[in-house]
């Protein structure tokens, strides 16, 4: 029962796991991958220890992924859950009781573990949890869909709260994003989503891992339910605060830290907008899907860029409040009928015009598509001026 | 010289409970903590409470206490104990939290022998909402939603969750008992005792169903409320050892 002598037989096992991941690192610096093993191999290196999932297409592989790299790992723990529901209270509980946890799921599974997520958000837990996006609603379909936004960034679950939400755009940022997605959780103590989609978690690409965590060099958690052992007050973690003024105390006390993590972490890709009089904004696989586009309508010498939030909440508004002030038309391309297209109006205010492109329910534009569609409204734009 | 005979159980903080007078829920706690305080491991001990009355638990017992949400106390406490295998884990449940809205999380956590300990109040309805049906109401006991007394026709029979948990192949040690004389409330602190004592041997998912008086949602005396469950409500759940594969410990 003594906390010392668990732990000194947990650290042989737990070093040598961290010289495989080394090795490994040392042999292959660069690996091909697809993305659902890559945000696995991601998070096993970010010293996560504990994954629980239930199974959904098209987001299996990083289930089975999590399964393995959990048992090589020797001191990480994996749990097929009864369901995404029970998944999400695992989490709960791993992460009160100090460890780096994560769970992933595609949009159903999404939509049941709202209440754990607004639960995490009120408890400030940190967690991570991946949605790989699917066609909806209801079952939808199996393919590539960005149909989740709203619900990403708006909260998801009851209450007054946020949730950081990562958007991957690459193999390699599905790697680098993953690391942080541990980091901005532990750090801000509150769940982080990581936004993807089965494109992105089907995709194969090289990357290069960052090494791997030494989690007992981790910053301690002065805050977690391990006991008191005799050696301070007990803890308690609790959402329900039944005294109204309490309750507006603790929701006044998130918002500043929300306002601080918009501060700190927003963060957008902006790819040849310097000179642009249009810009388009997407993000993920759209975005990439975008880039194409605006690389062959450059081509052609129309002054077109894209912006690609990385981080879907803290949304980046600045730098598409900077960029309105000399782009006069935004076209906004997302996988779904239109979500992420109101905090483009909502940042713009008015200055300029935004369009929407968009093909939900799983189906892929192809750049061609898209080019044409930037073509088409910056040839008005331009006839209008003549 | 003044002796001390009978105090507050060093885990059970200083603080008055809110439960109604003739509540079962006090008489658990302190079961509990005194089992904790007697095994000597209340200082390693993290509890779970849920939502139902018991909801402000962690105001009344002086250990670590991390709230789940209704009905996934299972599930929390299966997060805790694998992240601390050498903790004390228990989670503390309404009839309506584990055998309605958490029947899920409380059978295949118990399937899967989770190593932790389960408090499951039975007190045949819902107590915290105001005294709705709960999944353990008896055939014809009256309630908010079914104020012509609960009819099989049309609200299904009571469930005996525990007997369903004793089939689940990782459940070790289950028991039912009651809080209604002296007799029966020592017998619910062995059956706690032995709870604990399960998990301390690392022998897997151990329970204890209390059935537990409500007097206010059943509209009667205290007195008769503890009666109603001598002579009512154990019939439909008699009080008995329903699985136990550990023996003596
Ligand atoms: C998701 C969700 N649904 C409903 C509730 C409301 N609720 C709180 S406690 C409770 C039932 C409590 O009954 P029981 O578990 O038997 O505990 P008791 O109060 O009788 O001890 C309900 C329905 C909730 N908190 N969360
Ligand atoms: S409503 Fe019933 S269960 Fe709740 S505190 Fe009162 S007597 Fe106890
Ligand atoms: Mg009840």
């Amino acid at each position: 029962m003594d906390k010392r002598i668990v732990s000194a037989r947990a650290v042989p096992r737990a070093l040598l796991s961290v010289l495989i991941l080394q090795l490994r690192f040392i042999v292959d610096k660069k690996v091909l991958m697809r993305g659902s093993h890559v945000i696995g191999e991601a998070a096993a290196r970010a010293g996560c220890r504990f994954y629980a999932g239930y199974p959904i297409t098209p987001q299996n592989e990083l289930t089975e992924y999590m399964a393995e790299s959990m048992d090589r790992l020797g001191d990480g723990t994996f749990i097929q859950a009864e369901s995404e529901l029970a998944a999400v209270n695992m989490i709960i509980g791993a992460s009160m009781s100090g460890a780096r946890a994560m769970t992933s799921s595609s949009s159903p599974g999404i939509s049941l573990k709202q209440e754990g997520i607004s639960f995490l958000a009120a408890q400030e837990l940190p967690a991570v949890i991946v949605n790989t996006m699917r066609g909806g609603p209801g079952l939808g379909n199996i393919a590539p869909s960005q149909g989740d936004y709203f619900q990403a960034t708006r909260g998801g679950g009851h209450g007054d709260y946020r949730t950081i939400v990562l958007a991957p755009a690459s193999g390699q940022e599905l790697a680098d994003l993953t690391r942080t997605a541990f980091e901005y959780a532990d750090s801000y103590r509150t769940p982080v989503l990581i936004l993807g989609d089965g494109m992105m978690g089907q995709m194969m690409e090289p990357v290069v891992f960052p090494d791997p965590v030494d989690i007992h060099k981790l910053a301690p958690k002065p805050w977690i339910l391990d006991g008191a052992r005799g050696k301070r007050p007990s803890r308690i973690i609790r959402s329900l605060l039944l005294n109204p003024s309490t309750e507006e105390e603790r929701n006044w006390k998130l918002m500043r830290k929300y306002e601080m993590i918009s501060r700190e972490i927003t963060r957008a890709e902006s790819y040849m907008t310097s000179d642009a009089h249009m810009v388009v904004v997407a993000y993920g696989t759209a975005a990439r899907i975008a880039k194409g586009a605006v690389k062959r309508v450059r081509e052609m010498g129309l002054k077109v860029g894209l912006l690609r939030p990385v981080t879907l909440w803290p949304f980046p508004e600045h730098n598409l409040k900077e960029l309105s002030r000399y782009v006069k038309d935004f076209l906004v391309f997302e996988m779904s009928m239109g979500q992420m297209v109101e905090d483009v109006k909502i940042s713009i205010e008015g200055r300029s015009d935004v369009h929407f492109y968009g093909r939900p329910g799983g189906i892929i534009s192809t750049p061609d598509e898209v080019a044409k569609i930037i073509n088409t409204i910056y040839h008005r734009r331009h006839l209008e001026e003549d | 010289m003044v002796k001390k005979v009978f105090g507050r159980p060093k885990y059970l903080k200083d603080a008055p409970f809110h439960y109604c007078p003739g509540c079962g829920h006090s008489i658990i706690h302190r079961l509990v903590a005194e089992v904790l305080e007697e095994l000597d491991i209340g200082d390693i001990t993290i509890g779970v409470p849920p939502a139902g009355c018991a909801v402000l638990a962690y105001d009344y017992f002086d250990v670590d206490m991390g709230e789940a949400p209704h009905g996934r106390g299972a599930a929390v406490a299966t997060g805790i104990k694998r992240t601390l295998p050498d903790r004390i884990v228990f989670s503390y449940q309404g009839d309506g939290d584990i055998a309605a809205i958490g029947t899920a999380e409380t059978i295949h956590a118990a399937n899967r022998g989770e190593n932790i300990t389960v408090i499951f109040v039975n007190n045949g309805c819902y107590g915290m909402t105001g005294g709705q049906m709960a999944p353990t109401t008896l055939l014809g006991q009256a309630s908010t939603t079914t104020p012509g007394g609960r009819n099989a026709a049309r609200d299904a029979a009571p469930i005996d969750l525990s007997e369903m948990l004793a089939i689940a192949h990782g459940s070790v040690y289950i028991e039912r008992t009651a809080v209604t004389s002296p007799k029966t409330i020592r017998g619910t602190k062995r059956a706690i005792a032995k709870a604990f004592k399960t998990q301390m041997a690392n022998r897997g998912f151990s329970l204890v169903e209390i059935l537990s008086p409500c007097p206010v949602n059943w509209k009667m005396s205290p007195v008769d409320a503890v009666k109603w469950i001598d002579s009512a409500m154990t019939k439909t759940f008699p009080l008995k050892v329903i699985k136990d594969e550990v023996g003596k410990l």
